[in-house]
């Protein structure tokens, strides 16, 4: 029951932080102070309390699109273990609609968009449901590798089932899953290599171009889901990069945060070294981490 | 007073009053009176049907009708099954629908062909009946061919345009190529049984000599009707071309007739040979892809519905195919799986791809065009097919809360079990396919339905048009009711195909209930009603956010840019230029541009862009042009003269008598 509860209020209220301490990252890396760590936060109460404009054009999918992409996103933090801890919800089979929900999200997401009639925004869906479409088989070849070394058809068995001895018994595999699965956190995400969240010139972006319409709270529940689906995903990947596990429910909650924090680094790190790639690269490495997290299976099986 | 439902006899009965449902408008003068007559009998003897149906997947007594004739082609059997159970629940619920639909849609004061299409119609839906009630073959043959030439008429019948002349000319071609290989298959058949009366279920070996040849025939013959590629050539143009409810009823039904086909051949043998389950996987989830990439591709509404057809017959023979290989390396597990997940795709298929089909119908209608790139905006003006539009297309891409997601769900529940307990998990591929043909849909209907529905319209045909009438709505609500229905409570949904699984894949009542509990349904009925109140808390909160703060509204930010035209909006084409160049080997987009260097001043230019369909473009074209010149000497026998023809039968007749004696 504790667990539930702090499951649920974390993942509430951590997410936004993500995004402060990649900010922050970033701007000790460039040299300057940067905004406060909490400035994700004063973001969303503000554009809580904001007015809003709707384009002449849009219909009753615009105000939706947000709605049901949050509720999606909401759905899935309830099967998706923290720190390993057991999800509150877990059932059989639960891994496939863990992914699934995403596609609901990124339907409504694009249609959204679409409703708009800008050409910017047509351009950013047709990007982000293209290469979302390509990390899918990536997903589903790294759930069954770890569903095979788990032996479970559980979200929460096979995310916590795993121990440090799996990178010792299967390594390499391992390695592989490690690889792609931070490919597709990235992409997923909208982070760079794949797209630049803080980017002004639309005709490069992908996510942020989507959103360009959205105005006051609906910007914010949009800015927020956001911030959940980068958790989520990056629970996901912590979960199987860093298998570590104490025993004591309070201290592995810690080690949890601890973890989504240096995550948090991590990315921004990546994101200080690294520039954009050229749009049509990125497919070339969203297929490339297909090939390995298959690869991760073929040496599961042998 | 006995009450004792024979479902056989129901279906008869309603196969009979379906095929003479047109009938009485031959006769009677009115141009209203003849078609709410057709459909009133279509109606009706499809609630008659469906309750026939419910009551064999329930479990009714099976019972066999033999119709007395004196051909020599044995006997005369009819009888149902829960296999065919399964195909006619879909099949009477489009009928009744479609029949309804086509009042507004197809109504005879703006068609002067709609007497011979209500005609058709009614047959060819009671010969699809009969085809899954027959147990004989030659009756089976007799039924195929009244659906197959049927269909060439409701796909011709008052169509003007050489572009619905050629695909009909297709279809018939591609439909007579498979009743060839069908007459191959029932005469093998023959041989092996001793007469033209179906097998018994499981009695046939498959060591026996011609059980290749039965399996081979009965996959170009069944698996062309199913359009499994490669043989699918014939159907993005006959669904394109043909009438909205005729397309609905040829995607939503037709082409399970392959299927069942397939299904009912399998069945009489004892065991089926290892290399037709992989064979059908292999096919099953290249036509997903495949299917699917070229859908994504089109400009043509139906013909982007008609190839997502491909894709979900790929899903349906992934879920067969899962099956035998279940069977043959002995896992019930697979087997509950890959049935149960196929079994419920084809009703789903058969609920969702008609509502899309209508709504296509409903926008050609309104707008008078096929083109996705010259719509856009229609939501505004179609208020109720927009959203019922929008369900189908969910429904199509498998995502949760609609139906689609159910079948999928067993098809992946089988790959990962297989893929966690199998020493070598071959089949676990199955689900990064299954993934990516699901990624590609939403690339596939959001654009469909974005480009379409949304944005300011792109031409005056879009912005002139109107909203379909309550005739044509109302079938489609009850179809989008169905997918809400299932799809919010998927328990329902494999409890109507448990039966089916059990007694076609040999699985015991502790499988089944095993595979029930490994497969998520209440849970998932749980996730969508949380989901769909969460949706609803969110709205709640979300409007008292907007009235209590200012609201203002303005033209579409165009990151500075002033005078936007609708022009300048993604359209369809560009949507899914990105994805499709990527599939570029299975799709092969070809661009028609002017050379831009040269001239001083550019001259007027055109661009054109179409994806290339490989094997009739590329193969099945070229070979019939060579061909025909050379056999163009035989052209000589055919004149136009009736006698002649008449002797021709007479002389045939004579040498194959005296061959025979």
């Amino acid at each position: 029951m504790t667990d539930t509860v702090i499951h649920i209020a974390l993942a509430l209220i951590f997410p936004p932080l993500l995004l402060g301490v990649i900010g922050k990252t970033k701007a000790a890396f460039a040299g300057r102070a940067g905004a406060p760590y909490l400035q994700p936060y004063y973001d969303l109460f503000k554009l809580i309390r904001k007015g809003s404009v709707f384009s002449e054009t849009t219909t009753w999918v615009f105000r939706a699109g947000p709605l049901v992409t949050l509720a999606a996103i909401m759905a899935a933090i309830l099967l998706v273990p923290f720190g390993r801890h057991d999800a509150p919800v877990s059932f059989s089979g639960d891994l496939i609609l863990f992914a699934y929900l995403f596609g609901l999200a990124r339907f409504f997401t694009a249609i959204a968009a679409l409703d708009t009639g800008s050409s910017f925004e047509g351009m950013g869906a047709a990007r982000e449901v293209t290469f979302s479409c390509l990390a899918e088989p990536t997903l589903f070849f790294a759930l069954i590798t770890l569903a095979r070394m788990t032996k479970s058809l559980t979200l929460s068995a096979v995310l916590t089932q795993l121990t440090p001895a799996a990178w010792l018994g299967a390594g390499a595999s391992m390695l592989l899953l490690v690889g792609a699965l931070f490919i597709t956190l990235l992409a997923e995400n909208s982070r760079i290599p794949f797209d630049d969240p803080n980017t002004h010139l639309e005709l490069t972006m992908v996510h942020e171009v989507m959103v360009l319409d959205h105005s006051g709270p609906a910007f914010g529940v949009i800015l927020y889901g956001a911030a959940l689906k980068l958790f989520i995903l990056g629970a996901v990947f912590v979960n199987v990069a860093l298998p570590i596990s104490t025993g004591n429910a309070l201290a592995d909650w810690g080690i949890f945060i601890i973890e989504m924090v240096s995550l948090a680094v991590a990315i921004g790190v990546v994101e200080s070294v690294m520039a954009r790639l050229r749009l049509l690269r990125i497919p070339q490495l969203l297929v490339g981490a297909t090939i390995l997290s298959a690869f991760a299976m073929l040496l599961v099986l042998r | 007073m006995d009450l004792t439902i024979e479902p056989a006899a129901l279906l008869l009965t309603a196969a009979a009053v379906l095929a003479l449902s047109g009938a009485p408008w031959l006769v009677l003068k009115g141009p209203v009176s003849g078609q709410r007559l057709a459909a009133f009998c279509a109606v009706s003897a499809s609630l008659l049907g469906l309750f026939a149906a419910a009551a064999v997947l329930a479990g009714s007594p099976q019972t066999v009708y033999q119709l007395g004739w004196t051909l020599p082609f044995g006997h005369a059997l009819f009888s149902v099954d829960q296999l065919s159970g399964i195909f006619l629940l879909p099949l009477f619920l489009v009928a009744g629908t479609a029949s309804v639909y086509s009042l507004s849609y197809w109504s005879a004061r703006e068609h002067a062909g709609a007497r011979k299409l209500t005609l058709f119609l009614g047959l060819f839906v009671s010969a699809m009946v009969v085809v899954v009630l027959a147990r004989n073959g030659a009756v089976f043959l007799m039924a195929w061919e009244v659906m197959a030439l049927s269909g060439y008429f409701l796909l011709t019948a008052g169509q003007k345009s050489s572009e619905a002349q050629r695909a009909g000319t297709v279809y018939l071609i591609a439909t007579h190529t498979g009743t060839m290989a069908l007459l191959a298959l029932f005469s093998l058949l023959r041989v092996a049984n001793g007469t033209f009366d179906f097998p018994a279920p499981h009695s046939l070996s498959p060591m026996a000599p011609a059980a290749t040849a039965i399996f081979v025939t009965a996959l170009i013959g069944f698996g062309g009707k199913a359009g499994l590629m490669p043989l699918h050539f014939w159907l993005p143009g006959a669904h394109a071309n043909a009438p909205s409810h005729v397309s609905a009823l040829m995607s939503g039904v037709m082409l399970k007739m392959g299927v069942y086909g397939i299904l009912r051949t399998v069945m009489f043998f004892s065991a089926v040979p290892a290399w037709l389950g992989w064979l059908l996987l292999v096919l099953g989830a290249w036509s997903a892809v495949g299917g699917i990439a070229l859908a994504a591709g089109q400009r043509d509404v139906k013909r982007l519905l008609a190839c997502s057809s491909i894709e979900n017959i790929g899903i349906i023979f992934v879920g067969i195919g899962l099956a035998l290989v279940g069977m043959r390396t002995g896992s019930p597990v697979l087997v509950t799986c890959g049935l149960g997940g196929a079994f419920i795709h084809i009703i789903n298929h058969g609920i969702f791809k008609p509502l899309l089909f209508m709504g296509s119908g409903a926008i050609i209608h309104g707008t008078g065009t096929r083109e996705i790139d010259r719509m856009g905006g229609l939501a505004r003006r179609m208020p109720v097919t927009s959203p019922l539009f929008l369900v189908g297309s969910l429904a199509i891409c498998g995502l949760p809360p609609l139906n689609g997601f159910v079948g999928e769900l067993f098809l992946y529940i089988g790959a990962f079990t297989e893929g966690i307990t199998s020493p070598l998990p071959v089949v676990a591929l199955a689900a990064p396919v299954l993934a990516l043909a699901g990624g590609l849909a939403v690339i596939t209907f959001v654009k469909l339905y974005g480009i379409v529905f949304l944005g300011v319209p792109r031409s005056d045909e879009a912005s002139s048009c109107h909203e379909a009438g309550p005739l044509m709505t109302a079938p489609m609500a009850l179809l989008a009711l169905f997918c809400i229905v299932f799809g919010m409570a998927p328990p329902l949904l494999f409890r109507l195909v448990t039966p089916a699984v059990g007694s076609y894949g040999g699985v015991s009542g502790g499988v089944l209930e095993h595979v029930g509990s490994l497969v998520p349904l209440v849970p998932l009925m749980a996730a969508n009603l949380a989901m769909f109140a969460l949706v609803l808390a969110f709205g709640a909160v979300y409007l008292r956010r907007l009235r209590a703060l200012p609201v203002a509204s303005g033209s579409t930010w165009g990151c500075g840019y002033l005078k936007p035209t609708p022009r300048m909006q993604y359209n369809g084409t560009s949507f899914s230029e990105l994805a499709v160049n990527l599939l570029g080997m299975l799709v092969s987009p070809r661009r028609l541009k002017p050379a831009m260097a040269g001239a001083a001043l550019p001259r007027d230019a055109a661009f054109r862009y179409a994806v290339t369909e490989t094997v009739l473009d590329r193969m099945l074209t070229p070979l019939f042009r060579v061909s025909g010149m050379g056999f163009s000497f035989i052209r000589k026998l055919q004149h136009g003269q009736m006698h002649i023809y008449v002797l021709y039968i007479f002389a045939t007749l004579f040498v194959l008598m005296i061959w025979t004696h």
